[in-house]
């Protein structure tokens, strides 16, 4: 099994990010490579400001932060992942965009450099299948936010080495997360039984079964969830449920997963939920009226 | 605001003592019927209409069926009601309250009243199929025990990411066999049979623990 020091990190976006502070955090060197250096360094602010109130909490020393902070470095020249063992991509969701990364990572890694995809939605056969090296690929899928969140789903994909699968699947342990293996299908587990969920709830709305307020009372006193579901909606943003349950949709085509078209109708009139103050609840300031 | 209690046997809303049976007086505002036999109580009420609110414990039935539907105006101080319970759990806190179109309002805040007064958590829906909770759990039940069949994960990485993924206090393959897959098929079939909507058929395993527990 191939031992791994040193984690490359594609895309610094607020997942990436977060993949690279959970990496950094256990030790390992960690690379963050984005085109953006206006986006590294806003994640660079962002991991500083993690790492402060980590400080706060009593949870790191300063000397400990930095020490993470020097084995963490940001880059806009994708060769600099040429030092990896593996490198965790986290740029959009898109397959074309993805499979020109990988392109480019399999030209300056070297051949035993692993990669691995943070997709919820899309297949890790088929991004695997434009990196050049699908034996070395495997799917690692951080939750939100991901230096808070200890699950990773990991997915081997058709031709996934079981080496690969399992120096993937330690250096998550070695990283302090909670890996759960789940075949390669669209949505894994978590998407797969979100979104239609979500849907769900959408459609009650929809059809006058309820208020978003009793439904998510509902689902709160009646499961014990710690969110409702319209609550949460209006936290993730309707225009990003509409792009994943779109994606899903696309990938299943069940029923469940048909976006219902009171979201479409919502983002038209501009309400995306708690970003622009209205969703299935209006918000004002940090309050939450409708609830 | 004070109400009675008729009770006919075998309420699964309140099949153990409880603050809200306690606080119950031999006369009241609100007739509340629960039980099994609660319609027939409901027909031999004298002068229902004299009282804030009638509530009538439901299964898996619409109100309408007690009280009868006209065109959508349908509606007046009966209300129908049921904690969510699954299977063989205890009930939890939560009372569905199901109105009409055409529901009087002081109805509905007198029913609410007496129950958030007992500790309960009270959401209201329209007279619909399901309600809100059956609704919405029986698909992601039926769909966690498809996938399962399926081999998408093994049933503990199934439940361990729906736990630590969405923050959800037991995973769905836990949660059914601690309450029993034969009543969860019992409450989707009636739903399947109602809706028609294949997500509500009941997933295999389900199926064979409902055979099995007629055996």
């Amino acid at each position: 099994m191939a031992e791994i020091k040193t984690v490359g990190v594609a895309g610094s976006g607020t997942m990436g990010a977060g993949i690279a502070i959970v990496a950094a955090r256990a030790g390992f060197r960690t690379i963050v490579f984005d085109t953006r250096a206006e986006a590294l360094e806003r994640a660079r602010k962002q991991t500083e400001g993690f790492f402060a109130k980590s400080v706060e909490r009593g949870k790191l020393t300063v000397s400990q932060v930095g020490g993470i902070m020097a084995g963490l470095s940001g880059t806009t020249d994708i060769a600099a992942l040429s030092a990896c063992d593996i490198v965790i991509e986290a740029v959009f969701e898109d397959l074309g965009v993805k499979h020109a990364l990988c392109a480019e990572l399999d030209k300056v890694c070297p051949p035993h450099t692993m990669f691995a995809s943070n997709t919820s939605t899309l297949s890790i056969t088929e991004i695997a299948a434009g990196s050049g090296r699908d034996d070395r690929f495997v799917g690692m899928h951080f939750c939100l936010p991901a230096q808070l969140m200890k699950l990773v789903e990991m997915s081997p994909g058709l031709k996934t080495s079981e080496d690969t699968f399992r120096s993937a699947w330690g250096l998550c342990e070695a990283m302090g997360q909670i890996p759960v293996k789940t075949k390669d299908n669209p949505g894994f587990i978590l998407n797969y039984f979100l979104i239609p969920f979500n849907n769900d709830a959408i459609r009650l709305v929809e059809a006058g079964v309820a208020a978003p307020a009793e439904i998510d009372r509902a689902v709160k006193a009646g499961l014990g969830y710690p969110m409702g579901p319209l609550e949460l909606l209006d936290l993730i943003g309707l225009d990003t449920h509409l792009l994943v349950a779109e994606a899903l949709y696309a990938a299943t085509h069940e029923p469940r997963n048909a976006v219902p078209a009171l979201v479409k109708r919502m983002i038209a009139a501009g309400q995306l939920g708690r970003k622009t103050g209205q969703g299935f609840y209006a918000y004002r300031g940090n309050a939450m009226f409708g609830g | 605001m004070l109400y009675e209690i008729i009770d006919t046997g075998g309420s699964r809303s309140f099949p153990a003592s409880h603050p809200f049976l306690d606080k119950a007086e031999g006369s009241g505002d609100v007739v509340v019927i629960i039980g099994e036999n609660a319609a027939r109580s409901l027909q031999s009420l004298a002068r229902p209409e004299m009282k804030t609110a009638v509530l009538i414990e439901l299964g898996t039935q619409c109100l309408g069926v007690h009280t009868g539907e006209r065109r959508g105006l349908e509606g007046s101080n009966v209300l129908g009601f049921a904690r969510f319970r699954l299977g063989a759990a205890d009930p939890t806190p939560l009372v569905e309250i199901v109105r009409q179109p055409n529901t009087a309002e002081a109805a509905i805040a007198g029913a609410r009243e007496i129950f958030e007064a007992a500790g309960l958590q009270v959401a209201v829906c329209g007279d619909f199929d399901g309600r809100i909770l059956d609704r919405l759990v029986r698909p992601y039940f039926n769909a966690a025990l498809r996938r399962l069949d399926e081999g998408l994960a093994t049933a503990d990485d199934l439940d361990t990411t729906l736990r630590l993924g969405l923050g959800y206090p037991e995973g769905p393959l836990s949660l059914l066999e601690r309450t029993g897959l034969d009543h969860h098929s019992e409450v989707t079939q009636a739903l399947f049979e109602a809706l028609g909507d294949p997500a509500y058929a009941p997933a295999r395993r389900a199926r064979v623990a409902r055979i099995r527990s007629k055996a």
